[in-house]
């Protein structure tokens, strides 16, 4: 198994980190299998910049492919309507954070918990105590992060990676999602 | 409480010059007598007394854990992995154990400002007496103290009477303190609620605090109108010597002024200073300068403005003392918990120290006296300043495009860095001689130095910031409110109807310390706003003076633009860290003043008060210190909901209301007794928000309390709605569990609104007397 370093350098958890993914079809192998993915976008979707198309484009692509319900965190929602998409719910982060952590929740459409969190776009840091909440009190979750930064708390986290393979693996991610 | 009426106490004096001991007898407690109030149920409250109200507050607010470590490392067990929510090997789980972390931070705070408060408190004791008044307010105030009246039960009136209310926060945080030890508690919820025991003796610890120095020193005394003062690296005349003082506790800064006042020296030195000492020195000294928040630290030191550096307690960077030594500006520790390994020199003879010092014959010295601090920093200034030039340690241009050169572009640095700034890309187009790149990071740096301290060729990267936005930080020049101490008892009055109707849409306390996200630029727009929607914006500390940091076209600041009395559209900054409790006391006394609920040792039925009719919020959008926890820590029990930034989210537990669950907001009505549904108002008790954005639509949110009336509902909803929109660009989806009867509506969104009660299938509900507490019914149904 590939090893990888925190993006920040000093933000090291504990004895159980997160899977690397090495190849992004992996990824949306993942997202394939899953019951009930959730997508939660956080307000760096909105600055970054990969000349072509924004995070949040890219995020919309791979939501609308792959049918998975977006929740926005921050004031995203915004810039999702703006891009005529809209996000099935928003709030802050540690408020879907803290549902995902309740069995009992029904999920934003009444329906059941969910199996599978995909985080992007969070600052490194919130992103970091976010998942570690989740990794310790939502054992039935799994998570991924689908940003370039690896995130160790994560289930599953693609290693630091530059801005352009970023771009890359999510392009790889949505041809690969959906098709059962 | 067992108190026992007599009491001898025995002062000894600080220096060993003078032998003799201050005996003191005090028989009874006079005061007691005065205040015909009768007593309340919970006088100097154990550890345990306000339990149940705690956790009727964890029961809706509950704790959502983020581990900022998987591992505890406190005993020689350890370490042992809690992942996952196992033990260690004594038993404590993860949620325990962040709660325990959680504790020992709000510990750590209280134990500072009480710390903070008992030297104060002796020292002017020691120069004014026992028995010098304790007036904050004149005839404006007749509730002084109100923290300290509610907790304790005891209505201080001199600066003696002070000090039966430290040794009763002095051990309660002991017994807060040992709770944390390997196997004494275990339970997370019971963690939490010594968490809120320590936050609400840490309120009282800043009070007394607070008014002993409005007191002795004669600051603004509840003042709307404290004068305007200056701030920026900017108003500083930097022909003139310069002494800096860093820190929280004012005494040594006092020191220096009265003896610059004494020797005819005002005009000619300049005196500054950062974080809360500036604030306290301003509100002494009206020529007095504040420099900036916490963050300004390395910028204004390296600059090499300051001749003289003069460090007090708390928040203090512990390289200081080096960084001081580059610009060859000697340093003066002053306090007994800051010795920075220096010689004391505290009996010495001033001017011996004093041409030590400039010989440099010693960097460096510890004074524990602060008069002599005073006379030392002085002449040393003087006689240092036309020796050092203001020797600075900023690169020149030249040498920062040379120096860029040499980049890796090992992205060590921007790993480093708690924010994550674009570093290397900003080195690169220096090296290639284009500095804007850098000047962007200006305001976004936190000033924390980790960037320098991660690269491997050693470039002085926040050095070379703050070179390239060296124009910014000369144009720097803002005004500031002073510090003006509490509320007037007359401003309660006029507020305290508008406010628990709902009329005045909230209080909104901005405060803490200056961890931001993007700058503290956002601090002053969310005053502004707030200001301009005709909520009351209190400040202090340090985002007291980030609020200040902006000008209109016009080249006004927010200080000059908007009034400084607590009234609707006013920005009131109360003071330094230890003024917070003014923000506490005002929330108690509009229950007290406007609602006449008794105050003595009532703490549940005010802070249920507060909770359920009180619309104030906290924003700490920068905090980061374990002070920021406690002070917290003291709204969470009074039911005062507090925002954090996005770095707030490494205190690591949140207390996380559930607007889904219907079964959560209930309140009793007082006066039937019956149970009503009130929606989740305020929704959360503590939680990190992650943009400006989502912090100001959650401002206007956590204002609504179920004693709205449906006037104050629909100017309530009305900003939340018109922010929700303008920010969210939306309306917002949970407006049904807000609006109780259709008057609640705000007139000009009625069939908008209408139309999406429908869809939610809304039913009515009343507007109850509400309160969590069911001794508080007064007709109960059988
Ligand atoms: S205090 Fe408990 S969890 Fe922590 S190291 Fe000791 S035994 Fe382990
Ligand atoms: S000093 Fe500024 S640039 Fe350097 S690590 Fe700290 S915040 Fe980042
Ligand atoms: S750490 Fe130093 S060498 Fe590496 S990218 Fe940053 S400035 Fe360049």
């Amino acid at each position: 198994m590939a090893t990888a370093e925190p993006w920040q350098t000093a933000e090291v958890p504990g004895p159980k980190k997160a899977f690397v993914i090495a190849k992004a079809d992996v990824a949306a192998k993942m997202i394939n299998k899953a019951k009930r993915p959730v997508l939660i976008v956080g307000s760096k979707a909105v600055e970054i910049d990969f000349g072509d198309k924004k995070l949040i484009d890219y995020i919309i692509e791979l939501a609308k492919k792959g049918k998975i319900p977006v929740v926005a965190t921050a004031h995203m929602v915004n810039e999702f309507l703006k891009r005529d998409y809209k996000p099935k719910g928003w709030m802050p982060a540690v408020d879907i954070s803290n549902r995902l952590t309740d069995p009992e929740w029904k999920g934003l459409d009444g329906k059941g918990q969910y199996d599978l969190a995909l985080f992007v776009g969070l600052p490194y840091y919130m992103e970091w105590t976010i998942l570690s909440g989740l990794k310790h009190f939502a054992p039935n979750l799994k998570t991924i992060t689908l940003d370039n930064t690896y995130q160790p708390h994560a289930s599953w986290s693609f290693p630091n990676t530059k801005v352009k393979d970023w771009a890359e693996n999510l392009k790889v991610i949505i041809d690969n999602l959906g098709g059962e | 409480m067992n108190r026992k009426n007599v009491r001898v106490k025995i002062d000894e004096l600080k220096t060993d010059v003078g032998l003799f001991k201050n005996l003191e007898l005090s028989i009874g407690k006079v005061t007691e007598e005065k205040w015909a109030e009768p007593m309340g149920p919970t006088p100097f409250p154990s550890v345990t007394a306000l339990r149940n109200w705690d956790m009727k507050l964890l029961q809706r607010y509950k704790p959502f854990y983020m581990p900022f470590c998987d591992l505890c490392c406190l005993c020689t067990y350890g370490k042992c992995d809690l992942t996952g929510n196992k033990r260690g090997a004594c038993g404590i789980d993860m949620a325990g154990q962040q709660s325990r972390i959680v504790l020992l931070a709000c510990c750590i705070g209280a134990a500072t400002h009480i710390g903070h408060a008992r030297h104060l408190v002796e020292y002017l004791i020691e120069k004014y007496g026992r028995n010098y008044p304790l007036d904050v307010g004149g005839l404006n105030i007749q509730v002084e103290a109100p923290v300290t009246r509610l907790v304790c039960g005891v209505k201080p009136e001199t600066l003696g009477d002070l000090e039966e209310v430290l040794d009763y926060t002095e051990t309660q945080v002991t017994h807060l303190l040992s709770a944390t030890h390997t196997g004494q508690e275990g339970n997370n919820l019971d963690f939490e609620s010594k968490a809120f025991h320590a936050g609400m003796v840490d309120q009282v610890g800043m009070e007394v605090a607070d008014i002993a120095q409005i007191a002795a020193y004669n600051l603004p005394k509840a003042d709307p109108e404290a004068p305007l003062v200056d701030l920026g690296c900017g108003t500083i005349n930097v022909e003139k010597p310069v002494i800096l003082c860093i820190g929280h506790n004012v005494v040594p800064s006092v020191g220096i002024i009265d003896y610059l006042k004494a020797n005819g020296l005002d005009s000619e030195i300049e005196v500054c200073g950062l974080c809360c000492s500036a604030h306290d020195a301003t509100r002494y000294y009206k020529r007095a300068k504040i420099v900036g928040p916490i963050s300004w630290q390395l910028r204004f030191i390296r600059s090499g403005f300051p001749d003289v550096v003069v460090l007090d307690e708390q928040c203090i960077r512990i390289d200081t003392y080096d960084e001081a030594q580059k610009v060859k500006a000697p340093v003066i520790a002053a306090s007994e918990k800051n010795c920075v390994g220096l010689p004391n020199r505290t009996n010495d003879p001033p001017d011996e120290i004093v041409k030590d010092l400039v010989s440099g014959k010693t960097p460096g010295v510890l004074i524990l006296d602060p008069e002599k601090v005073g006379e030392v920093a002085t002449k040393v200034a003087v006689q240092i300043a036309p020796l050092r030039k203001k020797f600075k340690t900023l690169p020149e241009i030249d040498e920062i495009i040379q120096k860029s050169k040499g980049c890796r572009q090992c992205d060590d640095c921007r790993r480093a860095c708690p924010q994550d700034l674009h570093i290397p890309e900003a080195i690169k187009a220096a090296s290639q001689g284009d500095l804007t790149k850098l000047a962007d990071l200006y305001e976004l740096c936190i000033g924390c130095g980790r960037c320098e301290e991660a690269c491997p060729i050693d470039l002085m990267i926040h050095s070379f910031i703050v070179k390239a936005g060296e124009k910014q930080l000369k144009q720097e020049t803002y005004k500031i409110r002073c510090g003006r101490g509490a509320i007037q008892d007359v401003e309660i009055r006029n507020v305290g109807s508008p406010i628990v109707f709902g009329e005045i849409p909230g209080v909104v306390a901005v405060v803490g310390c200056a961890n931001y996200p993007k700058g503290g630029e956002e601090v002053a727009e969310i005053c502004k706003e707030f200001a301009n929607r005709r909520f009351i914006v209190v400040t202090s500390g340090c985002a007291a003076m980030s609020a200040a940091m902006t000008k209109d076209d016009e080249g006004k600041t927010p200080y000059e633009l908007y009034t400084g009395e607590f009234t609707a559209g006013g920005i009131v900054n109360v003071g330094s860290c230890v003024s917070n409790a003014h923000i506490a006391g005002a929330a108690i006394k509009i229950a007290n003043i406007f609602a006449k609920r008794n105050l003595r040792a009532n703490y549940e039925e005010i802070a249920d008060y507060i909770h359920t009719r009180v619309g104030a919020v906290g924003l700490a959008w920068g905090a980061y210190s374990q002070k920021a926890a406690s002070i917290a820590a003291g709204f969470w029990r009074l039911g005062v909901p507090v925002i954090v930034g996005p770095h707030g989210s490494k205190y690591r537990r949140m207390l996380l209301g559930r607007a889904d669950k219907e079964e959560d907001w209930y309140v009793l009505d007082a006066r039937t007794g019956e149970k009503v549904y009130v929606g989740p108002a305020p929704e959360h008790l503590f939680y990190a928000a992650e943009t400006k954005e989502e912090a100001m639509v959650m401002i206007a949110k956590l204002c609504m309390r179920p004693n709205d009336t449906t006037k104050g509902r629909a100017i309530k909803l009305t900003h939340y709605i018109d922010l929700h929109k303008r920010l969210f660009g939306t309306m917002p989806e949970d407006i049904h569990l807000f609006v109780r009867t259709v008057a609640d509506i705000p007139v000009t969104m009625k069939d908008e609104i209408i139309k999406i009660l429908e869809k939610k299938k809304w039913k009515e509900t009343v507007i109850p007397d509400p309160t969590l507490l069911p001794r508080l019914v007064r007709k109960r149904k059988e």
